[in-house]
């Protein structure tokens, strides 16, 4: 073995690098807003018991769970694409994180529902709030604090899977951008040592703030 | 007024209400009393709509309770509930717990709410609890917390179930002298109890209630003095 290590390249193109991590922050967090919203929408389907809501909210959950996420991504590129519905190589890894989050973040969801006592909705109406406005002061922001750490987890898988974009073609995000340093420098272990260290940090600040958040939101 | 006429109400196969007939005037104070299982709790989530009927009608102030074009939401503004398990929202500080359905059912502002609020609280001796989350308080203080937040609603009935029963037994007397109060203060009030005590004191009627029915009513010395049933008498002597 005579490789020697030249940290020098890696050094140089650092601020690239930072840009691109970047946007791996931004589509992992705009994918765990995303996913949150609708995983809500995905749980109360499933609670409802109408079938229509829940049949497809079911379908929903399980593909997310039992499929590979690298398979999302393609399906939500080359799927939609042949169905005369391009999108961009950005969009299809938000739109696939986005789908896989709010599969997993509905089951878990379910379970925090469960965890809210049903006289807490009943004390509500009593009052005259409607089912909507129990639901949104009431029961949601308990169910939150119930499930927050089993989200703080998928946070940083979402930030992890950011990572696949690299195979739908996108060259600007953390992977991206090391991928493409690598083909012209053929420094490999040094660029993708760097970017490994960069996910590593970014994961750490998210479930910071996640603390960070809980410890402002949930003081009761 | 609140007029209850033939109510029925069933669980699946189990008959709960067997045909319930009652009106209670503005400013009454009314007790019910029985043993457990004799419909009176269920009785009382109807006259809001929590819970369904299956026969008869329930009316309040002329609107029917259960009629499909009521809006329940809308009719639930005038009927404050206080339940057994105080149901404080855990996540919403005292004055938070209280502001929220003035907010966000009669459309007050933040100002307007907390002023409501800290009456009321004031009123039920919470005033110095206002920034604390409900589980630093003590059950009677959640209660009354509870009590207050009804309250805040300006309802016009208020309804009482079993507000005492889940009560440590040195936190009972707070609660009950805060529902002193405001039947002192002429609140129509209709009282699900095994205070009996209580309910002779501040009762202008009291129902006994038995197998879903009301098996005997008349004024407290009536009832405790001299019922006319042979179970209203049993069932004071088994308490």
């Amino acid at each position: 073995m005579d490789y020697e290590f030249q940290w020098r390249p890696v050094l140089r193109s650092l601020p690239e690098m930072l840009w691109g991590a970047l946007q791996t922050i931004e589509i992992a967090g705009l994918a765990m807003m995303l996913g949150t919203v609708l995983a809500i929408f995905l749980a109360l389907a499933k609670r409802s018991g109408k079938k229509y809501l829940s049949l497809p909210a079911d379908m929903w959950i399980e593909t997310a769970r039992n499929t590979p996420a690298l398979f999302q991504i393609y399906m939500l590129y080359f799927g939609l694409g042949s169905l005369g519905l391009q999108v961009g190589s950005y969009t299809a890894l938000l739109l696939g994180i986005t789908f896989n989050n709010a599969g997993y973040l509905a089951e878990t969801f379910r379970g925090g529902f469960a965890a809210v006592p049903e006289t807490q909705t009943r004390a509500a109406r009593s009052l005259g709030l409607g089912a909507v406005q129990t639901q949104w002061h009431i029961v949601i922001p308990q169910m939150l604090r119930a499930v927050f750490h089993a989200m703080t987890n998928q946070m940083v898988w979402s930030v992890l899977m950011s990572s696949l974009g690299v195979i739908v073609g996108l060259t600007t995000d953390l992977t991206g951008v090391t991928q493409k340093l690598n083909v012209v420098t053929y420094r490999t272990f040094e660029y993708f040592f760097v970017a490994a260290c960069l996910y590593y940090l970014i994961s750490k600040a998210f479930t910071l703030s996640a603390r960070v958040v809980a410890w402002r939101l949930f003081r009761y | 007024m609140i007029a209850i006429e033939n109510v029925h109400k069933q669980f699946g196969a189990l008959h709960v209400l067997k045909g319930v007939d009652l009106s209670v005037q503005k400013g009454e104070v009314l007790s019910m009393i029985g043993g457990s299982g004799s419909g009176k709790s269920t009785m009382l989530m109807c006259i809001n709509g929590l819970e369904g009927i299956q026969q008869g009608r329930i009316t309040v102030d002329g609107v029917e309770v259960h009629a499909k074009a009521t809006d329940l939401n809308k009719l639930r503004r005038r009927i404050g509930i206080v339940f057994q398990q105080w149901n404080a929202f855990p996540h919403l500080t005292v004055l938070e717990n209280v502001t929220l359905a003035p907010r966000k059912v009669l459309g007050k502002s933040r100002e307007e709410a907390e002023v409501i609020a800290v009456e009321q609280l004031s009123h039920v001796g919470l005033k110095e609890k206002l920034a604390v989350f409900p589980s630093r308080l003590s059950g009677g203080q959640q209660q009354r917390m509870a009590i207050a937040r009804a309250l805040a609603m300006s309802p016009d009935y208020m309804l009482f179930d079993e507000v005492t029963s889940a009560l440590d037994p040195q936190l009972v007397g707070e609660v009950l002298d805060t529902m002193r109060m405001l039947s002192k203060e002429g609140m129509t009030m209709i009282v699900v109890t095994h205070e009996m005590r209580f309910a002779r004191e501040v009762s202008d009627r009291v129902a006994f209630f038995r197998e879903g029915r009301i098996h005997e009513i008349g004024s407290p010395d009536q009832i405790f003095e001299n019922p006319q049933q042979p179970e209203t008498a049993a069932f004071l002597k088994s308490i």
